[in-house]
C-alpha cells in the first residue's frame, strides 16, 4: 500500500488490528490529504486537533485489545450533523457561527464505535440542491474532470462535499443526507458508493432539518462493503426521534457475498426517460446482463407514476422545509440583521441577509402551497400522489424483491451550467427521488464511465428495511463492474 | 333541564340575545412537558426549564409525553365526549418571539376528542346543557414580557411546549352568568380529574370568550338550523383569566356591539382583548394582520393511535364526577342547591363527605356546612383546607344536635370554641356542662320563676301572642341558654293560655 | 398556474423574507416555471386515494413523564445573537 489514505473503511480497520499502522499514523494522513484537497472546498471545517486526539485515544484501546467496531476510522461529516462543540452551518450564513450544545444521535453512535472526526465537509445550503453550488461557503469542485477538458465540474449535492472528499481519499467515508437523492446523486456522479437507507433507519435527531418525512442519513464510502460498515454504525433505534423505527439492526456485512442467485430484479420501464444520453440506457442494459450472467431472475415490472414524482417531491419538500426553517429567525442562535426597527422587520431583514436564492425560493413555493386556498390543491394532492407512488413500489415488490435503475440522469456537469433554470437542476434527482417519497432503501453503486472518463452509476432500490439485500445486489453489480479507475488527483497541484 | 332562557338586554331600538362560545386553554398536570423532557414547575428563572427541543434549536425533535396523551383522553372522557383513536398533530405556522419553532404543535382537523357536554347549575336552581365541540392537545408558547425596557421586549421559554388542552364550546351559552358558571364547572370537572389545576392566577386556565349579539329568536333559529348566519358577527376576547371578569368581559362586550349596530355600524370580526383595570375590551393591534396559519401534518411525529384498552382502563380509573356527587347527595335528602355547593369543589365534597363516614346526617351536615362553617371561613379569610375544625369534629357537633344533647344556639358557641381552642366536641360539651336541658320540671320551674317576676308582661302577652318570643328569651336566660326551646314553647303556652297556632 | 407579483410579496411577508421590489418580478417568473411544471400532476385521478401520512409503519412512540431536561440556560443561550438575564431580547413588540 503506498498511503494509508488509499485505505478502504474495511481495510483500514483490519490494518489496525492488524497493527500494521497506527490510528495515529492513519490520521496524520488524513490530515494532512484533507488540507491537501483545499481547492475541492469540500470541508467547511476542518476539525484536527479533535481528529489527533480521538485517534490518541484509539490507539490506546487498541493497545488494551478494546478496539470498537470503527475504532480508529477517521471520517467526514456532512455539515448538516450538529457535533456538540464544532460549528455546524448546514452550509448557510444564517448558522455561520452555530456552535450546537449537543450532538446528532449518528455522529454519536459513530464516536461511540470509535471513529474519527476530521471535518465537517460543504454540502448545498440546508440540503437544497444537486451541485452543491448552493452553499454559502462556496461550490464544491468534483475530484473527476473529463479527460478532454479542464472545466471544472460539480461533484453534485446537496452531499457534495462528502462526495469529493471520498473520492479524493481525503477521509476513508463520510456521512451524508439524501432527501431527494442527495447521498446518492452525488455518489453517482464522484465514482462512490452512497446508500440511503430505509427511512427510519438512522436517527434524524441533531441533523438540521431539511423535509423531515423525506430526510434520512446513510453512508458514502469507497465501497460496498465499506457501506455495510458505516451504516451498521449510523442506524439505531432512538427514543428522541419519533418516526426511528424499531427493527433491529443486522450485521450489513456478513450476507454481502452471498451473490444474486435466484434473487429477482425488476426493471421499471419508468425509468427509461428520453433525452437522457445513450450512455446510460447502455450501462443500465450492462447491469441487467450482470445480473442475469450471476444467476439472478430479471422481471419487467411498472412503476406507472414514477413520472409524477419529482414534481410531488417539489411540493412536499419545500412545503415542510418552509415549516422547519421558520425558526431561524435571529432570536435564539444564528445570524440576526442590523439596525432592525421592530420585529417584523428584524425577521424579514435576518431571513433575507441568512438565506441563500434557492433556500428563499423553496421557502416561498413551500409557503405558497401551504397557503390558504392552495393547500388542498398541491399540498393534500401531493401527498395522494405520494400514496399511489408507494402503491406503485408495493405492487412491484409481489414479483420482485429488488429494483435496478440508473443513479442519474447523466454524469457530473460543469460549474454554472444548470443554475439558471432551477426545473433542469431539479432533474437531476429524477431517479432517485421516488424512493424517498417512498421511504425506502436505495443504493448507488459505481459502474461505470462516460467516454469521456466520468463516472456513472447504477441504483439498487429494495424493501423497507432490507438494506442488507440492496448491499449484496450492489457488491454484485461492484465485483461485475470491476471499476477501479481514481481521479487524477490535479487539485494537490492547484 | 333547559336550554337556558335567554337574559335579553335592552337597547335603544329593542331587545337583544347575547349569544357566547368559549375557548379554555387548561394546562395539563405532569411533570414534563407535551413534548420535551423540561419540566412544567411554575415560577421558576427565566429560560431555566427549556430544553433544546422547546428552543427549536436545528435538528431537535418533538417526543410526546404519555402522561400528557392520558391526562387529555381523561378529560374527555370526564366531559362524557367522543374520544377519537386516531388523531393527527399539525403545525400552526406563525412567527412570534415566543413562538421558537415558529410553529405551534396542535390539533387542527382530527384533535384527540370529539363531541361533549357539560352541564351547568345556575343560581335559580335551572340547569343548562353546554355543548363540547372538541378537545384538543396542544404547546404554549413562552412569555414576551413587553414593559421591562423601552426598545426591547424579553422573551423566556419556561412555559414553551407546556401541554394544553383546548377545549371549545358550542356557542351555547346565553349569558354572563352562563358564561361564568361554564368555566367554574369546568374547572371543577378537571379538578376532580386530576388534569389541570386550575388555577386562573397562574395562568393554568385560560378562557378565550367569543361574544355575538342578536335580536330575540335568532338564536333559537340557529339551534335548529345550526345555520350562523341567524347569530350575529362574533369577537373574541383574549385570555380572561378569572371567573369574575369573565362575566364583566361579555357584558362590557355585549353592549359595545349592541351600541354599534344599534348606531348603524357593523361589527367586525376580530380579536380583543380584555381590559381588567378598565372593565373593556380593546382591539388588539397584533393580531390585526391578516393569518394564514398553513395548517399541515407534522411530519416528525405519526398519528396519534390510541389503543380501545388503554381509554377502557382510563375510563374504569375516573373519579365519580361533580354531576354524580350532586345526584347522589340529593339521593340523600339534600336540595339541589346544597348538592350543587357541595360538590363544585373536590375538597369540600370530601369533606362532607368525611362528616357522613363519621355518622352525621346528609341535611344536617350539609346545612350546617352551608350555613355556619363556610361562613365563618369566609370571614376568616380561611379555606376549607385552611380552616381549623376537622370534619370529624363538625359530624360530632351535628350529631350532638340531631340527638338533641345541645341546642343550636349553643352549637354555635361549642364552634367558638372548638375553632379557637380545638379539642374534642362531645368532651367540651360534657366538661363545661352544655348539655340541653330537656328535663320539663326544671323547665317548668324556670318559666314559673319568670312569669312571676312579671306580672305586667303577663297581662301585654295576653292581649299580642307575638310578645311570647320576649318570655323564651327571658327562661333560656335563666337557663343559660341550654334549655330545648320547644318544650319551653310548649310550657310558656299552657301557662300564659295562649292560642296554638304558634 | 402562474404566481403574479402581489402572490409573490404576500407569501415573502408570510415567510418573513424581505424581498427586493427588484426582486418580485423574477421571483414570479420563476415560481410560475415551477408551478407550471408541477401542474402535470392535475393529468392524475387521485379520487379515493388517501394521502400518505407516514411512509413509517408503526405507532407513535411516546415518552414517560419525568424531567430530564432543562437547568441549562447558559448552553440554551450560548448561540444568542442578543440575550440579558437570562431572557432572549428582541425589539419592543406591540401587542
Amino acid at each position: 500500500m503506498s498511503s494509508p489514505t488509499d485505505f478502504t473503511l474495511a481495510g483500514a480497520r483490519d490494518a489496525l488490528r492488524a497493527k500494521e499502522v497506527s490510528a495515529v499514523e492513519l490520521t496524520e494522513a488524513f490530515i494532512g490529504a484533507v488540507e491537501a484537497a483545499r481547492p475541492l472546498n469540500a470541508f467547511v471545517t476542518e476539525t484536527p486537533d479533535r481528529a489527533r486526539a480521538m485517534a490518541k485515544e484509539s490507539d490506546a484501546r487498541i493497545a488494551k485489545g478494546e478496539a470498537r467496531p470503527l475504532e480508529g476510522l477517521p471520517l467526514a461529516i456532512k455539515d448538516l450533523f450538529c457535533t456538540k462543540g464544532v460549528r455546524t452551518t448546514a452550509g448557510s450564513n444564517i448558522l455561520s457561527n452555530f456552535v450546537p450544545p449537543y450532538e446528532s444521535t449518528v455522529s454519536q453512535n459513530l464516536w461511540d464505535a470509535g471513529a474519527v472526526m476530521l471535518g465537517k465537509t460543504n454540502m448545498d445550503e440546508f440540503a437544497m440542491g444537486s451541485s452543491n453550488e448552493t452553499s454559502a461557503f462556496g461550490p464544491v469542485f468534483n475530484p473527476w474532470r473529463s479527460r478532454t477538458s479542464n472545466a471544472k465540474l460539480v461533484p453534485g449535492g446537496s452531499s457534495g462535499g462528502s462526495a469529493a472528499a471520498v473520492a479524493a481519499q481525503a477521509c476513508l467515508a463520510a456521512t451524508g443526507t439524501d432527501t431527494g437523492g442527495s447521498i446518492r446523486q452525488p455518489a453517482a456522479v464522484a465514482g462512490i458508493v452512497g446508500l440511503k437507507p430505509t427511512y427510519g433507519r438512522c436517527s434524524r435527531y441533531g441533523i438540521v432539518a431539511f423535509a423531515s418525512s423525506l430526510d434520512q442519513a446513510g453512508p458514502m464510502t469507497r465501497n460496498v462493503r465499506d457501506a455495510a460498515l458505516l451504516l451498521r454504525a449510523m442506524a439505531s433505534v432512538d427514543p428522541k426521534d419519533s418516526t426511528s423505527v424499531d427493527v433491529p439492526v443486522p450485521d450489513y456485512e456478513a450476507d454481502l457475498e452471498r451473490g444474486v442467485k435466484g434473487l429477482r430484479i425488476g426493471i421499471p420501464k419508468e425509468y427509461r426517460i428520453d433525452g437522457a444520453p445513450p450512455e446510460i440506457d447502455a450501462l443500465w442494459a450492462e447491469g441487467v446482463a450482470w445480473m442475469k450472467a450471476q444467476g439472478a431472475e430479471i422481471i419487467d415490472v411498472s412503476l406507472p407514476h414514477t413520472k409524477y414524482a419529482l414534481p410531488t417531491y417539489y411540493i412536499v419538500a419545500p412545503a415542510e422545509a418552509s415549516s422547519n426553517l421558520a425558526r431561524y429567525d435571529g432570536v435564539r442562535f444564528g445570524h440576526r440583521a442590523k439596525g432592525a426597527h421592530d420585529i417584523a422587520d428584524l425577521y424579514e431583514k435576518s431571513r433575507a441577509e441568512g438565506f441563500g436564492r434557492e433556500v428563499q425560493r423553496r421557502i416561498l413555493i413551500g409557503t405558497y402551497v401551504l397557503s390558504s386556498g392552495y393547500y388542498d390543491a398541491y399540498y393534500i394532492r401531493a401527498q395522494k400522489l405520494r400514496s399511489l407512488i408507494a402503491d406503485d413500489f408495493t405492487q412491484a415488490y409481489k414479483k420482485c424483491d429488488v429494483l435496478l435503475t440508473p443513479a442519474t440522469p447523466g454524469p457530473a456537469f460543469a460549474v454554472g451550467a444548470k443554475t439558471a433554470d432551477p426545473v433542469s437542476m431539479y432533474l437531476n434527482d429524477v431517479f432517485t427521488v421516488t424512493v424517498n417519497l417512498a421511504g425506502l432503501p436505495a443504493i448507488s453503486v459505481p459502474a461505470g464511465a462516460t467516454a469521456d472518463g466520468l463516472p456513472l452509476g447504477l441504483q439498487v432500490i429494495g424493501k423497507a428495511f432490507d438494506e442488507a439485500t440492496v448491499l449484496r445486489a450492489a457488491r454484485a453489480i461492484e465485483v461485475a463492474a470491476n471499476f477501479t479507475a481514481r481521479p487524477q488527483p490535479w487539485w494537490r497541484a492547484a | 333541564m333547559s336550554a337556558g332562557a335567554p337574559k335579553l338586554l335592552k337597547g335603544d331600538t329593542g331587545e337583544w340575545e347575547i349569544v357566547i362560545g368559549m375557548e379554555v386553554h387548561a394546562q395539563v398536570l405532569s411533570n414534563a412537558k407535551l413534548f420535551s423532557g423540561a419540566s412544567t414547575a411554575f415560577g421558576a428563572e427565566p429560560n431555566s426549564q427549556v430544553s433544546f427541543v422547546d428552543a427549536a434549536m436545528p435538528g431537535m425533535l418533538p417526543v410526546i409525553n404519555r402522561k400528557c396523551v392520558e391526562q387529555a383522553v381523561r378529560t374527555g372522557l370526564g366531559l362524557k365526549a367522543k374520544i377519537n383513536l386516531t388523531s393527527i398533530f399539525d403545525r400552526k405556522n406563525y412567527f412570534y418571539p415566543d413562538l421558537p419553532a415558529g410553529y405551534q404543535i396542535s390539533q387542527y382537523k382530527n384533535p384527540i376528542v370529539g363531541e361533549g357536554e357539560v352541564t351547568i347549575d345556575l343560581a335559580d336552581g335551572e340547569s343548562v346543557r353546554v355543548g363540547i365541540e372538541r378537545l384538543h392537545l396542544e404547546q404554549d408558547a413562552g412569555k414576551s414580557l413587553h414593559d421591562q425596557h423601552p426598545d426591547h421586549s424579553y422573551v423566556d421559554l419556561n412555559r414553551a411546549g407546556v401541554a394544553l388542552m383546548e377545549i371549545v364550546t358550542k356557542p351555547h351559552m346565553r349569558s354572563s352568568e352562563e358564561a361564568a358558571a361554564f368555566l367554574k364547572k369546568l374547572r371543577a370537572i378537571v379538578r376532580y380529574l386530576g388534569t389541570c389545576d386550575g388555577n386562573m392566577d397562574e395562568g393554568s386556565m385560560r378562557a378565550d370568550v367569543n361574544v355575538s349579539v342578536c335580536r330575540p329568536g335568532g338564536y333559537q333559529r340557529f339551534r335548529e338550523s345550526g345555520d350562523f348566519k341567524h347569530l350575529g358577527t362574533r369577537c373574541e376576547i383574549k385570555n380572561v383569566n378569572s371567573v369574575r371578569f369573565i362575566a364583566q368581559a361579555v357584558e362590557y362586550e355585549a353592549r359595545r356591539q349592541i351600541e354599534i349596530v344599534e348606531a348603524g355600524g357593523t361589527i367586525r370580526q376580530e380579536t380583543r382583548l380584555f381590559d381588567a383595570r378598565a372593565g373593556e375590551t380593546r382591539s388588539m393591534r397584533s393580531k390585526e394582520e391578516a393569518h394564514d396559519y398553513r395548517y399541515f401534518p407534522d411530519p416528525d411525529l405519526l398519528p396519534l393511535v390510541l389503543e380501545r384498552a388503554w381509554v377502557d382502563e382510563i375510563a374504569a380509573t375516573l373519579p365519580e364526577l361533580p354531576d354524580e356527587k350532586k345526584a347522589r347527595f340529593m339521593a340523600l335528602g339534600l336540595s339541589a342547591y346544597d348538592a350543587a355547593v357541595l360538590v363544585a369543589e373536590r375538597e369540600t365534597a370530601d369533606y362532607f363527605e368525611e362528616m357522613l363516614k363519621d355518622g352525621a346526617e346528609a341535611k344536617a351536615a350539609a346545612n350546617w356546612l352551608n350555613n355556619e362553617y363556610f361562613g365563618r371561613l369566609n370571614k376568616a379569610g380561611l379555606s376549607l383546607a385552611e380552616g381549623p375544625i376537622s370534619p370529624k369534629a363538625n359530624s360530632a357537633i351535628v350529631q350532638m344536635i340531631a340527638a338533641d344533647v345541645i341546642s343550636g344556639k349553643i352549637a354555635k358557641d361549642l364552634c367558638d370554641i372548638v375553632w379557637n381552642e380545638g379539642g374534642d366536641p362531645r368532651a367540651i360539651v360534657e366538661s363545661r356542662g352544655l348539655k340541653q336541658v330537656t328535663d320539663t320540671s326544671a323547665i317548668e320551674k324556670a318559666v314559673d320563676a319568670v312569669i312571676a317576676a312579671h306580672p305586667e308582661k303577663v297581662e301585654e302577652v295576653k292581649a299580642k301572642p307575638k310578645l311570647a318570643g320576649w318570655f323564651v328569651g327571658q327562661v333560656m336566660k335563666q337557663t343559660g341558654g341550654k334549655a330545648n326551646p320547644q318544650a319551653v314553647n310548649a310550657i310558656l303556652k299552657t301557662r300564659l293560655g295562649l292560642p296554638d297556632e304558634g | 398556474m402562474s404566481v403574479d407579483k402581489d402572490t409573490v410579496r404576500r407569501i415573502a411577508r408570510l415567510a418573513r423574507i424581505a424581498l427586493d421590489e427588484a426582486r418580485v418580478e423574477p421571483m414570479a417568473a420563476e415560481l410560475s416555471g415551477i408551478m407550471g411544471w408541477v401542474e402535470q400532476l392535475n393529468e392524475v385521478d387521485v379520487t379515493n386515494v388517501a394521502p400518505m401520512t407516514s411512509v413509517v409503519a408503526q405507532s407513535l412512540k411516546m415518552r414517560d413523564d419525568v424531567v430530564s431536561e432543562g437547568g441549562n440556560a447558559e448552553a440554551l443561550m450560548a448561540n444568542a445573537p442578543e440575550g440579558e438575564d437570562r431572557f432572549f431580547v428582541v425589539p419592543k413588540v406591540v401587542e
